[in-house]
């Protein structure tokens, strides 16, 4: 069975006050199991962007728990929740966020370096992750001269250069054509696999549902499904959890 | 380098535009607060200028005598009391004053500074002679004057001859550089010339230099003459400096104006560079939002919007200073040179420095309260 990495218990927020008060998270529990991607998905409003958000520790919950990696993430100060994304969280965001005045082999070397990675060792690594994500020849280019795709690479890379346990990405093939899509979800994909990482997806787009392990509907705040995928039951990647 | 220091570089130069903007109000502070500074050693050793070229142990002014410029007289009698003195090789008398110079055939009058003493003795000689010899002034009605008043007092140099004060002058010695701080020239003559310039009657005099026999006690020597001389005061050459610029730089206002000039740039070029730093840091806001979402620190991301800030203050001050250097050798040979001393360029960094560094203060305040989920919602 896989090791869970990510606990998150009975966890609720809630913005405003009185009358305008809106719970964009409802009683939610889950875990993320390592070897696994798991597919978030909603209507928009649904609550996805701040589960995601508690679920990356950037948002303390108003109740409940969370533990990533062993590590409670309960009533932590900034710096604290800063430190527990940068020990085991790597990030993939829809609008890339890359440096525009970074090449793609800095910009996944400054992941490293706000760890206090050695520059040459960091510099080695990032090369060799940009082969990785098949953008040998792009360590140069900066973000302007790449297309969506190869960004969203770029941001694949450094995510993953620090070795995080676990993924979060955040609609990551939206603004990407199919064939570009399709390879970003192979990469995440194989990242589960391979890399034992738990891959958590927020998408609205159908065409990612095929590399989920698993899927988890939420609406109004409330989770309203969480099953195991025909590919899980297929391959067997999945293990039952409470 | 630091990737983050390659960082802040890049963000500087991303925007090509905007950082020339910041560098020329960063030189434009830099060096309005560089004039600033050199006006006031500048004006501060010109008021000076005749007390750093006096050899003397001594000056023994009037009480409450302000500056050199001070004109008040004492009786010519008290030189004879300090030579009196144990220890006392030399007293020279001085002869100071205003009067009128002007043309013989009734050109215009200009005011000048008159400054006589005995050419034979070691008194307040002129000096950088570069037509004729300070010794000629003792022949009858010669003077010396700066060639670089040549146009002021309408004449054309060795041999030329004017009025002052009714008496007929004749120009025997030219100096170079003798600038006076005011709008009046200076005019060196024999001490008792200048008494006849100055309508002085030939007992007075304006100060005394005193000089102790060498291997003298100065501290004796000046305890026993203010000892037995009442209504004067005996100051060092270093307290008579330290007196006159102080009046002249406190107590004109001309020191308020030059430090109000100081502070003026500092202001601009703080609020320039602030500008421009909040600038550049908001632009990248969502970069450094998705910096801190995965996981950076908010001390990492200071340092590179430190760094931003010495860059501006280390690129301005090599441009600034190419600026101040041309400035200051333009101005070498004007009536107020700017002047700008080792420490004072030390202190022009630290300032500069400390400038850029408050100005990133608006930067950080704004990046430390970065939401990192605002990388989720764009």
């Amino acid at each position: 069975m896989s090791k869970t990495l990510l606990e998150a218990k009975n966890i609720t927020k809630t913005f405003g006050r009185g009358h305008v008060q809106v719970r964009a998270v409802d009683g939610v529990s889950l875990s993320l199991a390592g070897g696994e991607l798991t597919l978030l998905m909603g209507p928009s409003g649904s609550g996805k962007t701040t589960l995601l958000s508690i679920l990356g520790c950037m948002l303390t919950p108003g109740k409940g728990t969370l533990s990533v990696c062993g590590n409670s993430a309960e009533k932590a100060r900034p710096e604290r929740l800063a430190e527990i994304r940068r020990s085991h969280i790597g990030f993939i965001f829809q609008s890339y966020h890359l440096f525009p005045t970074l090449t793609a082999a800095e910009n996944v070397q400054l992941a490293l370096d706000i760890r206090g990675q050695n520059s040459r060792l960091a510099a080695e690594k990032s090369q060799k992750l940009l082969e990785k994500v098949g953008l040998t020849r792009k360590g140069a280019a900066f973000p302007r001269e790449m297309s969506g795709g190869e960004q969203q690479r770029v941001a694949i890379a450094r995510a993953i250069v620090a070795d995080p346990s676990i993924i979060l990405a955040d609609e990551p093939t939206a603004a990407l054509d199919a064939n570009n899509g399709r390879a970003i979800m192979d990469i995440l994909s194989e990242l589960a696999r391979h890399r034992n990482s738990a891959v958590l997806v927020v998408s609205h787009d159908s065409r990612v549902m095929p590399f989920a392990d698993r899927i988890i509907y939420i609406e109004d705040g409330v989770l309203k499904g969480d099953e195991p995928t025909a590919r899980t039951q297929r391959t067997g990647t999945r293990q039952r959890r409470n | 380098m630091p990737l983050s220091l390659t960082l802040a570089l890049r963000n500087l130069f991303h925007d090509r535009l905007r950082f020339i903007a910041t560098l020329i109000g960063i030189v434009f502070s830099v060096v309005l607060v560089l004039v600033q500074m050199g006006l006031y050693s500048g004006f501060g050793r010109m008021v000076t200028t005749m007390i750093d070229h006096a050899p003397t142990d001594f000056w023994i002014v009037s009480r409450g005598t302000n500056s050199m410029e001070d004109i008040s007289q004492f009786d010519n009698d008290i030189r004879d009391k300090v030579l009196a003195i144990d220890g006392v090789a030399e007293a020279v008398p001085l002869v100071i004053g205003f009067s009128d110079w002007h043309l013989p055939e009734g050109g215009e009058r200009t005011p000048v500074f008159i400054v006589g003493s005995n050419p034979e003795t070691r008194g307040l000689q002129p000096w950088n002679v570069v037509e004729g010899a300070a010794k000629d002034l003792s022949t009858p009605g010669t003077v010396a004057v700066d060639r670089s008043y040549y146009g002021r007092l309408g004449i054309s140099g060795m041999g030329s001859t004017a009025e002052i004060n009714r008496h007929k002058v004749k120009v025997a010695a030219v100096t170079d550089g003798i600038r006076s701080f005011t709008t009046m020239p200076y005019v060196f003559s024999d001490l008792d010339a200048a008494r006849t310039y100055l309508d002085l009657p030939s007992n007075k005099i304006s100060q005394l230099l005193v000089r102790v026999k060498p291997g003298g006690d100065l501290n004796r020597v000046r305890r026993d003459i203010r000892s037995k001389l009442a209504n004067v005061e005996v100051l060092t050459p270093r307290e008579f400096r330290q007196r006159s610029r102080s009046f002249w730089l406190f107590s004109t206002g001309a020191g308020a104006a030059l430090f109000a000039g100081v502070l003026l740039g500092v202001i601009v070029g703080t609020a320039i560079l602030a500008q421009t730093l909040y600038a550049n840091t908001k632009e990248h806001l969502p970069e450094f939002a998705a910096l801190r979402a995965i996981g950076c620190s908010n001390r990492y991301i200071l340092r590179v919007i430190r760094y931003q800030a010495l860059l501006n203050a280390v690129i301005g001050l090599c441009l600034a200073g190419a600026i101040g250097a041309a400035v200051i050798y333009l101005t070498a040979k004007s009536a107020l040179p700017i002047i700008i001393t080792p420490l004072q360029a030390a202190g022009l960094v630290v300032l500069i420095v400390a400038m850029c560094m408050v100005s990133a203060i608006v930067a950080i305040a704004r990046v430390v309260r970065i939401d990192p989920v605002m990388v989720l919602t764009r």
